[in-house]
């Protein structure tokens, strides 16, 4: 009998499901989770039986509830599931990081199945925070919170905010040309059913709104969202149990420049964009479609830029004007509204969107032709995750 | 700023920074075998993983490395608009400190200008903010 190397197995995404998205509901972030695990399931043509693994980012935050609500276990419970896998850790490589780890474990065989979700439930959270306590900064701060907060750097966009600066100052980026990530999410969301955002956004309308912290002003900031987003990964030997059509993930690729976000000299999309293109045979000029992290509009252009689609420090020109950004155009980004548009599903939007397209299920909103290479994005300060997903 | 700075919780790796302002001091860890910064302090070298490290006072001059001009007011008692900014130390390479640049107004800040640190006071703990060194 042999015992030498066995043959690796592919990971697919077999299956997508997603909540109602909206601010402040009421319905519980756990059953928000189930309405999006049942979905998912179903769409996959799977049950539950089959599933045999569970993975989640970041798992839940007892500290921050509204940012995180649901932990593995409660899915696990719920559910009913009899799991040989499971893992929920903020310790990862960012939101994209858990579907990355669920095909990990189905090539390896550790799995077959596996439910990934991501719950957030940061507007209910605000509306209703004797039920969800608000994270701690002003009282007994410590660990990398007390690097920024003590400034008044509360906010992720004012870390993110000082990057922007530096692209204006050293590069040249206009707030103009900044403008195209949310006038193009806009414009897209209008054309989603599920968005939180139901109309287009003018550029007089984005030039005229407060500023949150220069150069972001109100659209360049995502939105506090209630949802909870689902993707199925599948082994690749465990296809003929799938009804839906099949999306590998092609590649991956995860890093951390440094923990602390001020210590970082660039958004970590820079090393995760040039790794990814190291596991695989695909180029940056085979992708039909971009799903950029978006959580402040900056980000998309150092995700162009890091993944090579045009040079450091040429990111926006590459999207001024938007055309070659929009549902018609070379690289049609963010087709289902983005953060700023469908609403914070905190990374696990961009999955289900690449999905979407090289199914070719985007109805008002489908891109033409037909996609077979999407690379879906996560994270945007010092932690990023990239998935390359195609349709065989 | 008149506003209450989040209070930190001080512990072995962090103390020394946050209360160096007191003798007037910039402390920043280092490490006496490499020489070189760790910050986030720490009891362990980042670069050499020597546990001789302590913190080391530095000269509190640096560069703006980049800025923002926050007008979000995140908590009810900020003063709006400030300027959080990335400093350069001049003398602790690789080391970045978050931050507000005072004493001038928000429109006169611009990336690689000069500062100085100037440290605030709140119940015990020693706040390095920069202003602009005069030309």
């Amino acid at each position: 009998m042999s015992h030498g190397p066995t043959v690796q197995r592919e990971a697919y995404i077999s299956g997508i499901g997603m909540s109602e998205v909206g601010v402040r509901l009421t319905r519980s972030p756990l059953k928000l989770t189930v309405d999006a695990i049942k979905e998912a399931v179903a769409d996959a043509g799977l049950t539950l039986d089959q599933i045999d693994g569970v993975s989640t980012y970041p798992g839940k935050m007892q500290i921050f509830l509204g940012f995180s609500p649901v932990g593995v276990d409660e899915v696990i419970e719920v559910m009913g599931l009899k799991t040989r896998w499971h893992t929920g850790a903020a310790e990862s490589t960012a939101q994209l990081g858990a579907i990355a780890d669920a095909a990990a474990a189905v090539r390896s065989g550790m799995a077959r199945h596996v439910i990934c979700f991501r719950t957030v439930y940061e507007a209910a959270a605000m509306a209703r925070p004797q039920e969800y306590p608000p994270m701690q900064r002003r009282e007994g701060v410590s660990g990398n919170s007390q690097w920024v907060s003590p400034f008044g750097a509360f906010s992720a966009a004012c870390w993110t905010a000082q990057f922007a600066m530096r692209h204006m100052k050293r590069y040249g980026m206009t707030r103009e040309q900044l403008a195209q990530v949310a006038i193009n999410d806009h414009r897209n969301a209008a054309l989603n059913p599920r968005a939180i955002v139901k109309k287009p956004l003018t550029m007089d309308e984005y030039m005229g709104a407060r500023l949150i912290t220069t150069p972001f002003c109100l659209y360049d900031c995502d939105r506090f969202t209630d949802c909870s987003t689902v993707v199925i990964v599948s082994a690749g030997d465990a296809l003929d149990e799938v009804t839906a059509t099949p999306i590998r993930i092609a590649a991956s690729a995860g890093s951390v420049e440094r923990y602390s976000w001020d210590q970082a000299e660039w958004a970590s999309a820079y090393p995760t964009g040039r790794d990814l293109w190291k596991n695989t045979d695909y180029t940056a000029r085979d992708v039909d479609t971009v799903q950029f992290y978006d959580g402040f509009a900056f980000q998309p252009i150092t995700w162009l830029e890091g993944l090579g689609f045009c040079e450091v420090g040429e990111g926006h020109k590459f999207i001024e004007g938007g055309t070659r950004i929009a549902l018609d155009g070379e690289l049609p980004m963010n087709t289902g509204g983005g953060q700023l548009g469908w609403g914070r599903l905190h990374g696990f939007g961009f999955a289900f969107e690449s999905v979407v397209q090289l199914r070719k299920q985007g109805g008002a909103r489908q891109i033409p032709g037909e996609p077979k290479v999407a690379v879906a994005t996560s994270g945007g300060g010092p932690m990023a995750a990239a998935l390359l997903l195609a349709r065989d | 700023m008149a506003w209450q700075r989040s209070r930190i919780r001080l512990d072995n790796d962090n103390r020394a920074f946050w209360t160096g302002g007191a003798e007037g001091r910039l402390n920043i860890t280092r490490c006496a075998d490499c020489g070189q910064f760790t910050h986030p302090p720490r009891e362990i070298c980042r670069h050499c993983q020597s546990e001789n490290v302590a913190p080391h006072a530095v000269s509190g001059t640096g560069k703006i490395d980049t800025y923002t001009v926050n007008h979000q007011k995140w908590a009810p008692d900020m003063e709006v608009p400030f300027v959080i900014a990335r400093v350069r130390l001049d003398d602790a390479p690789g080391v970045f400190l978050t931050t507000n640049i005072v004493n001038c107004p928000v429109e006169e800040v611009d990336i690689d200008q000069p500062v100085r640190v100037t440290f605030e006071e709140q119940a015990g703990l020693w706040y390095p903010l920069f202003e602009k060194v005069p030309a």
